[in-house]
């Protein structure tokens, strides 16, 4: 048995990574909620937002924490033009088209990136990256806590909208039923371009929390991605608070899976349990039935 | 059906020519690697294409195969040759095993196409960790040129072999298309309540189809190991394998005999103009070659072989719109 001094360390910093890895997969789960597509190109845009977080830094000097009214609404923009100009263009409404526009997105996106940055790792300095707090029982680095607390608000946010707006009745409307969102009047091209550019913001705050105790190299998205994936099916499929909690049960088992099973074995314990939630349960745990 | 055995035909008697028409090895490797991807997505294109069992994990088939062959060859010194159905078998394996868990389970749609992701990333972990497959480091297969050893000095050999592959491949598929089978997998495709009312047992017909589909794909990955003498975890079971089996016949057209073949030809084809267009400039070929995907679906949206039919339908005065 593992100590209570190591466990409880291990459990908090789960936590907190977990929180980032449900504001990702809350970007994923909207725009799956409403587009019925799985979007491959959710990790190239983390990493794209990544990559603007970090040059922001470099070149102006701007704080990680800081960036985050710059970049949000910038990659709102892009994700809502992506949607608008590209993906809705191109796809002609089938389903096995968008996934193929959206891989092919990522792949464009992934090689330019490798093309002008380098696959190099890159890291950014803060005056609070090697700082801790002492929660008492244990002691947590400062970014962390951050990304904690701020994936929490972005969260309560998106639920803010979801449920108290126009923009979030309409959203949820469009998911449930896409032929009566029409005939009520709403545009339905605009609104999925909408859900489409909320979900990427939400992948540049998650970049925004990241980046001060994260690196960033051209192939970061994949990490994240396939975790995403995890957490929106843990959760189920289009379910916010689905999203939250299943990314905090994530990010506690990959730390723990890694402090017992090293850090090799370390994710193999997430995809278990992916495939066990797949099995025998793959409404997700909050999810309704499909 | 004797129309299309005829065009198979045709078509291998003349990809036979190529080898000793066409005089630059360069071409020869480019026809080579066209007909191993052209493999990979028949294999995908009977799961996917027939069956409508969209699969993102073919690599845990094809590297499943790879290793099985590899690591039979390396350590207990079994001929490649009979380590070949030894490694499509243990591909076709897995494919019973993940069928049999998801679709016992009812997964459909983007459900089972996360289920296979996730199998094929757990066997990459696995692969990392386990020594038998020389963990991160790789397997190196010992050279030893000889047709014997399925290593052929001169590359003649390796371009017959896949094309026999591939004709194996195209013959398997020809048969579905025609065989009670092919009819009942076809009817699960496109609605599955109504196939099950009609007495088709789904779950048998989408298991004996993930089934054959990665056994295809496994021999496919033996025939990897031998070409490149080498595998590692990220080879055999990353994403890249996966998403090249799901383009080529998506691209070409699902669910044809013909579509994997041409749509193989053409992403290839594209692949190598993007090469040609930027030559060292790394990263800027795969951009481009992303680029010309999106135009591809956004100007072709039913694939190669569905926009072939169609002009032709037009050009002989059929007037028929599909």
């Amino acid at each position: 048995m593992v100590e209570f001094q190591i466990l409880l360390p291990a459990i908090l910093n789960g936590l907190t990574t977990g929180a980032v890895y449900a504001l990702i997969a809350l970007g994923l789960t909207l725009i799956y909620g409403v587009l019925h597509i799985i979007n491959f190109a959710h990790g190239s845009l983390l990493m794209l937002a990544m990559y603007a977080v970090f040059f922001l830094h470099a070149g102006l000097g701007i704080d990680p924490y800081l960036a985050l009214p710059v970049v949000v609404p910038g990659f709102f923009a892009l994700g809502y033009l992506l949607q608008r100009g590209v993906i809705a263009r191109a796809s002609h409404g089938r389903d096995e088209n968008i996934l193929l526009v959206t891989l092919g997105v990522s792949i464009v996106i992934e090689n330019l990136a490798r093309y002008f940055w380098r696959s190099d790792t890159r890291t950014i300095e803060t005056p609070y990256s090697f700082e801790t707090v002492d929660l008492g029982v244990a002691f947590i680095a400062v970014p962390k806590v951050v990304a904690f607390a701020g994936a929490l608000l972005v969260t309560l946010a998106l639920w803010w909208v979801m449920s108290r707006t126009d923009l979030g009745r309409a959203i949820r409307a469009l998911a449930k039923e896409r032929q009566g969102a029409r005939l009520v009047g709403i545009d339905v091209d605009h609104i999925f371009a909408m859900s489409f550019g909320i979900g990427t913001a939400c992948v540049a705050a998650a970049a925004c929390l990241l980046l001060p105790s994260f690196y960033v190299s051209p192939g970061v998205g994949h990490t994240f991605v396939l975790i995403a994936f995890t957490v929106v099916v843990l959760g189920g499929m289009g379910s916010f608070a689905g999203a939250l909690i299943g990314g905090l049960i994530i990010g506690v088992t990959e730390s723990l899976c890694g402090l017992y099973l090293g850090e090799s074995l370390g994710q193999i314990g997430i995809f278990l349990i992916f495939i066990a939630i797949l099995l025998f349960r793959p409404t997700g745990l909050l999810g309704h039935r499909a | 059906m004797r129309r299309q055995l005829l065009a198979i035909v045709a078509f291998l008697a003349a990809m036979a020519l190529v080898p000793h028409l066409v005089g630059s090895e360069f071409w020869r490797n480019w026809v080579m690697m066209a007909l191993f991807y052209a493999l990979l997505g028949q294999a995908w294109n009977i799961l996917g294409g027939y069956g409508g069992q969209f699969s993102f994990g073919h690599a845990a088939f094809f590297g499943t195969g790879a290793y099985c062959s590899a690591i039979l060859h390396v350590h207990y010194g079994v001929n490649p040759w009979i380590a070949l159905p030894a490694a499509g078998m243990a591909a076709g394996l897995v494919g019973a095993f993940i069928g049999f868990l998801s679709f016992r389970y009812g997964l459909r749609g983007s459900y089972f196409a996360l289920v296979t992701l996730a199998f094929a990333e757990v066997l990459r972990i696995l692969a990392n960790t386990v020594p038998i497959t020389g963990k991160g480091v790789g397997l190196l297969i010992p050279l030893d040129p000889g047709a014997a050893n399925m290593q052929f000095a001169d590359r003649t050999g390796y371009f017959y072999l896949i094309l026999a592959f591939v004709g194996l491949a195209l013959l398997l598929t020809l048969w579905l298309e025609h065989s009670r089978f092919g009819a009942r997998l076809v009817a699960v495709r496109e609605n599955e309540d109504a196939a099950r009312a009609l007495g088709v047992d789904v779950f048998r017909t989408k298991l004996a189809a993930i089934t054959l589909s990665g056994a295809l794909a496994g021999l496919g990955g033996s025939y990897y190991a031998q070409l490149f003498l080498y595998l590692d975890p990220g080879i055999a079971y990353g994403p890249a394998i996966s998403v090249e089996a799901l383009l080529v016949p998506i691209v070409g057209g699902m669910g044809t005999l013909f579509g994997p073949l041409l749509g193989s030809f053409a992403l290839h084809g594209v692949s190598e103009l993007a090469k040609l267009a930027f030559g060292e400039a790394a990263g800027l070929d795969l951009a481009l070659y992303g680029v010309l995907l999106v135009l591809m679906v956004m100007f072709m949206p039913n694939g190669l072989f569905g926009m072939g039919r169609t002009t032709l339908a037009r050009l002989l005065g059929g007037g028929r719109d599909a």
